[in-house]
């Protein structure tokens, strides 16, 4: 198996959908790269060139530029999915949202429900997410508690390339909208990747690593930094769970209960805001369902409550670092109740 | 030579480097050739390595939990009496031309191949030159993989190719009606797309059955056939691995699933199991596993009888099974043509968890049969 970017993931699987399926159409800003323009197209394939090439197989008909109107072509590609086409419409920075959030949270989440089953809406919406390119408050956000909030949304937020390009196939294939977050840091990591298709399911998590002393529920570019904390651990002796959902709508809840009922003990990693957020959403699901297993109180590790920094310096404080998961991590495991039982 | 360089070995195509887990020898130890040396734990399974050579360890040169990488020089076995200085002379040269081979990208590093069979994809992997070649066809849901073990030492002196059976691993999952006479009508295009005219067969499980089929439609280009824990010889196959192996989709199900096969149940990795759900992920994969099942295990009882095309075979055969093997029993063994060899502390996988014993069955089998 050959070794491939987490971007290579990306286009990769809208190509070999594009070609499976010609119902695939790409919409949205710079995605083919050229305004229109003649002598520009594909100068950018996407602001961090991950549609790069797919308009010179596929043409403009399939790779469509838009103003920037994102009002405009996210109704466009809802109006589309319901009549026929699978569009994977590109939001840019996901921090976006706030401009067209009616056609994605009042239309395109809708159709299925208020047309009695009748409308299918085969739509893809992706989006770049996440802090640490120095892009600011208005480019940096994560934002998937507002979209796992809203049923008839999947969520999915791949953390790895094997991971987006399986992700993303089956997000293509899926008949419901699917909101597809790309990290902005993980685009040069790489990983095997399959040349052939493949899908993985929704509500399935991955299990990154077995332990008994603790879980981790991580998401997104938080897993590779988990990882990392786990390995260290794992050199003390202390045993760490990593479990990566995938996709945070749906939840795979019986893997973290299962996980938790064994360790007793829960950090939830996120890079939201800690408020209404993955990280409370999961702690609340522990103390409802898993409450009696656990023998310390549950962590999270989040952004804090403040919009992102532009210094660099703030911005890295700002996402959870390494050095803060694993102190959460030994503060869970220096509980009082751990302690009077050893 | 006299003196002679125990390194990390390469089992299979994924391993980059092994960790040293449990040695078995000391610096001055009396080693015969197959005598175990050390353990080594790689992310997908941990193996013996053994002795090439008989003769007295001289160096032990890694540590317990290291991880070092393919090819590192680990121990030196001198089979004269060489001085200290003769041995770091050695063990410095040594170091040097490994240092010298992994900058030239690596070395020669062996990968597989794809050939067009019939308009369909078919990977395989090629390993040493000369001789009558051997095929190795792997069970239901494995891949070429599955003879890391055995594939390098085999190969010593004659070309060995293993395949991917339609369907599975990197080969095209288009399998027609999966039957075991399908499988092998493309295995012998296979032979034929790589001018394979005669050929040792070796299968495991269903292999085993598609190698038979083989050598009963095509008795001339058999050489010899081994059968290991083989499909085609009885009605019974376990229905838990089967149906469990098809409907896992979560990795810890499927390690479940895979503790099945082995008599040692540590040997079964979450990075064995994550593999193989990248396999079973691939599109047209699980078709092609249904299809294969539904074909050759309908309702879980095998329905391929290929036991009196055997018994009035010309070809010489050579029968493994593990004793303990869960998915088809032992005693389809009985009352076969040729040897018959049961080993003891193995499973459905003898050829992973005894490999060295394996190793030197298959060879003394197919250096008798020419």
């Amino acid at each position: 198996m050959q070794k491939k970017s987490y971007r290579q993931a990306v286009n990769e699987a809208l190509r070999q959908e594009m070609r499976r399926d010609p119902r695939v159409v790409l919409i949205g800003e710079d995605v083919a790269g050229g305004h229109g323009g003649s002598g520009e197209i594909d100068a950018y394939g996407g602001v961090l060139g991950v549609t790069k090439g797919l308009i010179g197989e596929f043409g403009a008909d399939r790779v469509i530029d838009t103003p920037i109107t994102e009002s405009g072509f996210i109704g466009m590609a809802a109006g589309a999915a319901a009549t026929g086409l699978r569009p994977v419409v590109e939001l840019m920075f996901v921090d976006f949202l706030g401009v067209c959030f009616d056609q994605i949270f009042n239309q395109a989440a809708k159709f299925r429900y208020m047309f009695g089953g009748h409308a299918r809406t085969p739509l893809v919406v992706r989006a770049m997410a996440g802090a640490g390119l120095r892009a600011a408050a208005q480019h940096s956000q994560m934002l998937d508690s507002i979209f796992t909030h809203i049923p008839g949304l999947k969520v999915v937020m791949p953390s790895n390339a094997y991971d987006a390009k399986g992700l993303l196939i089956q997000a293509i294939r899926d008949d419901d909208p699917v909101i597809f977050l790309e990290h902005k840091t993980l685009y040069d990591t790489e990983t095997d990747v399959p040349d052939d298709a493949y899908t993985i399911p929704f509500g399935e998590a991955n299990i990154v690593c077995d332990g008994d002393d603790a879980t981790i529920v991580a998401f997104s570019a938080m897993v590779p930094r988990c990882k990392a904390v786990a390995d260290k651990l794992a050199g003390e002796g202390i045993s760490v769970e990593v479990i990566d959902p995938r996709t945070t709508s749906p939840l795979d809840e019986a893997s973290i209960l299962e996980s938790v009922e064994r360790t007793g003990r829960l950090i939830v990693v996120n890079e939201d805001n800690p408020r209404c957020s993955m990280a409370s959403d999961i702690a609340a699901l522990v103390a409802e369902k898993g409450f009696y297993s656990l023998r310390a109180p549950v962590k999270s590790v989040t952004a804090p409550h403040t919009p992102v920094p532009f210094s660099p310096a703030l911005e890295d404080l700002y996402v959870p670092s390494i050095a803060r998961i694993e102190a959460a991590v030994r503060a869970a495991l220096s509980d009082p109740a751990r302690i009077a039982a050893q | 030579m006299t003196l002679h360089s125990v390194t990390i070995p390469k089992w299979g195509l994924a391993m980059e480097e092994g960790m040293l887990v449990h040695w078995y020898v000391e610096p001055g130890a009396q080693v015969a050739a197959g005598d175990a040396l050390v353990d080594i734990e790689t992310p997908k399974i941990t193996n013996t390595l053994e002795a090439a050579e008989t003769g007295v360890v001289r160096r032990v040169l890694g540590n317990l939990g290291d991880t070092l990488p393919c090819g590192q020089l680990i121990a030196v076995i001198d089979d004269a009496e060489s001085s200290d200085d003769e041995i770091d002379a050695f063990v410095s040269q040594s170091m040097a031309e490994i240092a010298a081979q992994q900058q030239s990208a690596g070395g020669p590093s062996i990968e597989p191949q794809i050939a067009d069979v019939g308009g369909e994809r078919m990977r395989y992997l090629m390993m040493g030159e000369g001789g009558t070649p051997v095929l190795f066809l792997h069970g239901f849901g494995g891949d070429l993989n599955n003879w890391m073990f055995n594939q390098p030492a085999l190969s010593a002196g004659r070309r060995t190719i293993a395949f991917d059976l339609p369907g599975h691993g990197g080969s095209s999952k288009n399998v027609a009606d999966g039957a075991v006479a399908s499988l092998a009508r493309t295995v012998i295009a296979a032979m034929d797309a790589l001018d394979v005219g005669k050929a040792h067969l070796v299968g495991h499980s269903l292999g085993g059955a598609v190698a038979m089929a083989v050598a009963d439609a095509e008795p001339a280009r058999a050489a010899s056939l081994t059968l290991i824990c083989s499909a085609g010889l009885g009605g019974e196959i376990s229905r838990a691995y089967i149906d469990g192996f098809l409907q896992a989709k979560r990795r810890r199900d499927l390690q479940k699933t895979l503790e099945l096969l082995f008599a040692d149940t540590a040997l079964v990795t979450a990075d064995m199991a994550e593999e193989l759900l990248k396999f079973k992920r691939l599109d047209g994969a699980e078709d092609a596993l249904r299809k294969i099942a539904d074909a050759n295990f309908p309702r879980f009882v095998q329905r391929e009888g290929l036991r009196k095309a055997l018994a009035a075979s010309p070809v010489p055969l050579l029968t493994i099974w593990g004793r303990e093997d869960n998915i088809i029993p032992v005693s389809h063994s009985a009352n076969l043509p040729g040897r018959l060899e049961v080993l003891e502390g193995a499973g459905h996988m003898p050829h992973l968890e005894k490999a060295s014993h394996v190793n030197a069955m298959v060879t003394e089998h197919i250096e008798a049969a020419g």
